[in-house]
């Protein structure tokens, strides 16, 4: 299949690495967070359990990440969406609740680096210290006038999402706030 | 004359010798000077005119206060005029020209100004604005402008970079002097974070110039304990080269950060504009030395006193080899002392108090330094530099009672605490008559979020100007804020520190205190905008008593400088003249930056492609690569039309419409907006937002619907699909998709909380691709995979299968009056399937096709396009869409407007279609049609307007649409659109349906 990214494989090396993450699979789910039949449906496809506020769980199949009181993303592999919606689908269908593909709305980066705290606060007003911003804390903001996503998965691995059609500017962003040379050194 | 001395400087580097030039002239100085310090170093003393009068001006001080010494650095894409020398670090090839010159500046005929003095009194602004009437525009403005002025503007485009930076912090302290840096080790060791700013590129502020003795050593050695104690905590930021530049609400503020001004060969951005989030801000910015206002007191090699010691101590640069002292405090004999001490000659003190005997002025008596008290400068005597003072009694009228020759004159008229961060938000600040200053009001603080202050001053911005009174408030202003952001000070050691006690200043306004008007008029307050002591005194005669307009009539502080240095002597001038205290004239308002701030750092990083974001479709590469004309839709580009072989773009748009009603087109649609819309009420929520009705909509099949808001205007319009029993997918206009996300979002979120819907913006999930035209149905054959045959899938109706082999759901709608399908496939790949199509439509004529051709095939079938037809203004019965209004339904947003009378007024202007009576001549856009009668307003009445106008390829003739007034039931007339070069064209007033009113052609 000749599916493609919207960033079709960008890589750039700077202060950090800047790398378009692949295809990957993303499902928003909305609904009562609250709900039983949430956290079945979740622990069935995912083996995980509804995240608290602003946080990340992940186990090997996937992550879901809360998004709002009654968003979820759902994180897993490109291939699996469609059986993941199905079966969301139907242990959900009694209950109101929202379940949609977004796997290809998105524009996903892979950031890798030591400078990435100090790289995303040249345009993210969020505060990015380790203690307000921890790993398993995803912190949806913006950068310069766009809205974006992001959590680190380990101290020098951060996951970026942002809408796909921008997706070329955030890179062309994020290559120009980790030109060398700029370094802060803050964080 | 000013020079280098032998020795000494403990900020340069004399074995790195740094070449620079001013004004053409290559020049030396050494590593650690600042343009300032260099220029002194080569007696380059005149470096400026003054704003209006030409005066030759020299260098004043030694920081941001400057006044005089502004200079242009740098040429082409890297000039930026109105540098101050003094912030300048001079670096190796350094360009610098002076300002407001001309042709030279040892010879300046704008010095004519001067001699003409007596015709720029204060107000001369608002006099000439007045009378006579004629005179401000045709003799006044020509001449000011040419004359008056600072740096010129730059030529090129900025080659440099900027950025911001977000910051969170505890704690913000801004000043790393030794006030400063005493607490940031109280807040630092308390654990909370802490984030230090210091805008020279050197810790440490005065105490090492001062001779300040901190815990028994040095204090430059204390200052390098302390920044390396500081260095080594993990919660302790430290920032130099930047500036604190202003104090916002909700303890927000900016700093300065220059990081390649002194340096221009490293890469990277030149500043940085941090922008922090404290939850407290500690201001230890120190003080700002006060001129004396004598005659003469503007002349090249008068200088604050402080600054002078600054050039000997810090840059080992004399500021002239004989001096004369003029102060009111005993500050100012340090200065005295180490002009002394480096070997150069104190000609007289002139210390207007009338008895001192305080530690200082005793040490320069026993230094054999000749002190007068009582005593005063009547008059500056030279042209382009000091060649000596006259002197007089204090209390007198300034008659001279001897000539003393010197070179260089220091003033001290006490120092002023630097209060403008605590002033920034609304910082209160309380008269302290004893020590003649205004200092922060601890109980009136610029309030927070929280209620209480978020600002607190400590050192000698605080009012505590003696070295060991400042680290002492500093320190003790560290442990409150600590404990106020929740954390605990550390008890340590008390620092002690040795400094030489000082005897109390004395009020001195002017110099000497009975000072002949003809003296006041060589009096300057304000340097930079060449205000008086005349002119203040003028215009409190005027009657201007408030220190705002008083400010805004004379210009006092209105400088780049804003008044540093003047502001507090022109208030008690005219606080004197009004026979006020000085707290009941007030203060002017402080406002951000504290100093001024480039433009560059303001815009940061949005510039050039990284201005704004565009938005580009899954199709934009290949349209750009493939003669892609672009044009700005919202913030995406779509292609207006696909340019071959460089045709012009008229060509191409007809060769587009002729080939897609003729053979088959591919349109890039992904822009439109797609919205799931889903839940138990998704029905009831849809009759809401739409005016006709959606909840009995069939699965599988589609509706076109129009949005109106609250006042009835048409708002946005697309086709709405049933997807299941619960499901919805709306469309929208290209434009409206995240403002009609957010429609929907509010009123679920905040009128209808209770229903059961969620919504999802899936634009970008989906690339949606028209194939449109006669073969359109064949090329979907030949791709195979499902039954797109009108038994399968008719008009208005939509199906999911695979095409080509991609999973696609097409949809049989049109927006072209052609046979069309718009197939939406996942984005990822939108390419794939565009690119099989334009493989497999070669044998059947395919060819892409932009928005102009949609639109002139959407008005060739009298379509309606939202921001075409409807402006905002425009209601659904304006255009005859009755039809897609429910009169089923109860209620849906706009119908109680619709009812309102002038909604429902017959003479509302209707949509119609117009055919001009000559085919070739197309109406231009937005044109009224007027009936030749004149309103009472002597303008022409109109009766209508054009909405869309084009030339028709199809029926070769042109086409236009508009509103007319009672347009409806005049087909047949023919009514006149003015144009305007004076001609009329006219047009026919039809049915706006040009081609195939029956639909033949897109239902087959």
């Amino acid at each position: 299949m000749s599916s493609i990214t919207a960033l079709n494989g960008a890589f750039h090396n700077g202060m950090i690495e800047i790398k378009d993450a692949g295809l990957i699979g993303m499902i928003t789910l909305r609904g009562d967070l609250k709900s039983e039949v949430v956290a079945k449906a979740l622990n069935f496809v995912l083996g995980v359990t509804v995240p608290d506020q602003r946080k990340i769980t992940s186990t090997t199949k996937g992550s879901v990440a809360w998004m709002s009181p009654d968003e979820l993303l759902i994180i897993i592999e490109y291939k699996d969406v469609s059986k993941v919606i199905s079966s969301l689908n139907n242990i959900l269908s009694g209950s109101h609740s929202l379940v949609v593909d977004v796997s290809d709305a998105r524009a996903v980066f892979a950031l890798t680096g030591n400078a990435i705290r100090d790289v995303l606060s040249k345009g993210t007003p969020a505060d990015l210290s380790k203690d307000v911003l921890p790993i398993g804390e995803v912190r949806r903001s913006r950068i310069a006038q766009l809205a974006v996503a992001f959590w680190f998965t380990d101290e020098i691995s951060c996951q970026l999402i942002c809408f796909r059609s921008v997706g070329a500017y955030i890179m062309e962003w994020l290559k120009n706030a980790s030109e060398n040379g700029s370094e802060v050194n803050f964080h | 004359m000013s020079t280098r001395l032998s020795k000494g400087g403990r900020l340069i580097d004399r074995s790195k010798s740094v070449e620079f030039t001013f004004d053409g002239k290559r020049l030396n100085g050494y590593d650690g000077d600042t343009l300032a310090s260099a220029l002194l170093a080569n007696n380059q003393r005149l470096v400026g005119r003054s704003f209006k009068y030409h005066r030759p001006r020299g260098i004043v001080a030694s920081g941001p206060e400057e006044p005089n010494a502004l200079v242009g650095l740098g040429a082409g894409s890297k000039f930026e005029p109105n540098q101050r020398a003094t912030t300048t670090e001079l670096f190796a090839g350094l360009h610098s020209k002076s300002q407001n010159a001309w042709p030279s500046l040892e010879f300046d005929i704008g010095g004519i100004n001067r001699i003409m003095s007596r015709v720029f009194p204060a107000g001369f602004y608002y006099k000439t604005f007045i009378f006579p009437r004629f005179a401000w525009k045709h003799i006044f403005e020509p001449f000011i402008r040419k004359a008056a002025g600072l740096g010129a503007a730059p030529t090129e485009k900025d080659a440099d970079k900027y950025e911001y930076f977000y910051a969170h912090v505890d704690v913000l302290i801004i000043g790393g002097g030794s006030s400063g840096l005493a607490a940031a080790l109280e807040v630092g060791r308390s654990g909370a974070k802490v984030l230090v700013l210091e805008q020279k590129n050197t810790w440490g502020g005065r105490a090492p110039v001062d001779g300040v003795v901190i815990d028994n050593e040095k204090s430059e050695e204390w200052i390098n304990k302390a920044l390396a104690e500081l260095e080594s905590m993990p919660n302790v930021s430290l920032k130099n080269r930047t500036m604190g530049a202003g104090v916002y609400d909700h303890g927000w503020a900016t700093g300065y950060e220059s990081l390649t001004d002194h340096m221009p060969s490293k890469v990277g951005p030149r500043q940085r504009l941090w922008r922090i989030r404290a939850t407290r801000i500690l201001t230890t910015t120190g003080a700002i030395e006060r001129p004396l206002s004598f005659a003469g007191n503007d002349l090249p090699g008068v200088m604050l006193a402080g600054s002078v010691r600054d050039y000997i101590v810090d840059f080992g640069t004399s500021c002239g080899d004989i001096m004369v002292l003029a102060t009111n405090n005993d500050d100012a004999y340090r200065t005295a002392i180490a002009q002394c001490e480096v070997g150069l000659k104190v000609a007289i003190i002139l210390d207007a108090r009338s008895s001192v005997t305080g530690e200082l002025p005793n040490k320069a008596r026993s230094m054999g330094i000749r002190v007068e008290t009582g005593m005063a400068i009547s008059k500056v005597k030279g042209s382009k530099g000091v060649s000596g003072v006259s002197i007089c009694l204090q209390a007198g009228e300034g008659i001279p009672i001897e000539e003393i020759k010197c070179d260089v004159v220091a003033m001290s008229g006490g120092w002023s605490p630097i209060v403008h961060l605590w002033s920034h938000c609304g910082g209160k600040l309380n008269w302290d008559n004893d020590n003649a200053m205004f200092r922060p009001d601890a109980d009136r603080p610029p309030l927070g979020a929280d209620g209480s202050g978020f600002v607190i001053v400590g050192g000698s911005a605080n009012g505590y100007l003696k070295a060991d009174d400042s680290i002492k408030d500093a320190i003790s202003q560290g442990k409150i804020v600590a404990k106020q952001v929740g954390f605990k000070p550390i008890k340590s050691k008390n620092i002690t520190v040795d400094v030489e006690a000082e005897a109390e200043i004395e009020q001195i306004w002017q110099m000497p205190q009975g000072m002949s008007v003809k003296l006041q008029a060589k009096t300057f307050l304000d340097y930079q905008n060449d205000v008086k002591v005349s002119d203040v005194r003028l215009a409190a005669r005027e009657g201007y008593e408030s220190v705002e307009h008083t400010k805004r009539y004379t210009t006092l502080g209105m400088a780049t400088d804003q008044g540093k240095l003047s502001n507090i002597n022109g208030l008690a001038i005219l606080a004197d003249s009004l026979n006020a205290e000085i707290p009941n004239v007030g203060t002017t308002t402080f406002r951000p930056p504290y100093h001024p701030i480039s433009m560059g750092s303001i815009a940061g990083d949005a510039r050039g492609e990284l201005f704004k974001h565009i938005r580009k479709s899954p199709i934009h590469n290949w349209i750009e690569a493939n003669g892609g004309f672009f044009e700005p839709v919202a913030d995406w580009r779509r292609p207006y039309c696909f340019q071959q072989n460089d045709e012009p773009v008229k060509d191409a748009v007809k060769r587009e419409i002729l080939n897609t009603r003729t053979n088959v087109g591919l349109l890039d649609a992904s822009t439109l907006g797609k919205i799931i819309v889903k839940g138990p009420d998704a029905g009831k929520f849809l009759d809401m937002l739409y005016t006709n009705l959606m909840s009995n909509l069939k699965i599988g099949h589609c509706r076109y619907g129009l949005m109106c808001t609250e006042n009835g205007f048409l708002s946005d319009d697309g086709v709405v699909a049933r997807l299941d029993e619960n499901t919805y997918l709306c469309h929208t206009t290209s434009g409206g998709s995240d403002r009609i996300h957010a429609w929907m979002e509010e009123w679920l979120q905040t009128e209808w909380w209770d229903w059961k819907v969620y919504t999802a913006n899936v634009t970008e999930q989906y690339a949606q691709i028209a194939v449109v035209g006669p073969n359109s149905r064949k090329l979907l054959e030949k791709l195979g995979g499902m039954d797109v045959s009108p038994e399968a899938l008719p008009f208005m109706r939509f199906t999911e299968g695979t095409l080509g082999g991609i999973k696609v759901r097409p949809f049989r709608i049109s927006f072209s009056g052609e046979l069309s399908y718009e197939i939406a496939v996942s984005a990822s790949d939108g390419q794939a399937f565009w690119n099989i199509c334009m493989e497999a439509g070669k044998e059947f004529g395919i060819q892409p096709y932009g928005t102009e051709c949609l639109h002139v095939m959407r008005a060739e079938k009298g379509f309606i396009m939202i921001g075409d037809e409807t402006d905002g203004t425009v209601i659904p019965q304006d255009l005859n869409m009755q039809w897609a209004i429910s009169k089923k339904k109860d209620d849906f947003l706009g119908k109680r407007a619709h009812l309102r009378s002038h909604m429902s007024d017959p003479s509302r202007w209707k949509l119609v279609g117009l055919k001009t009576v000559d085919p070739n001549v197309i109406i231009p856009d937005g044109a009224y049609a007027t009936d030749g009668k004149i309103r009472d307003s002597g303008v022409k009445n109109m009766i209508g307007r054009v909405t869309s106008t084009y030339f028709s390829p199809t029926l070769n003739r042109s086409i236009a649409m508009g509103l007319v007034e009672f347009g409806p039931d005049r087909m047949g007339e023919i009514i006149d659109f003015p144009t305007l070069d004076g001609k009329i064209i006219k047009a026919e007033i039809c049915n706006q349906i040009f081609l195939d009113p029956e639909g033949e052609r897109q239902n087959v």
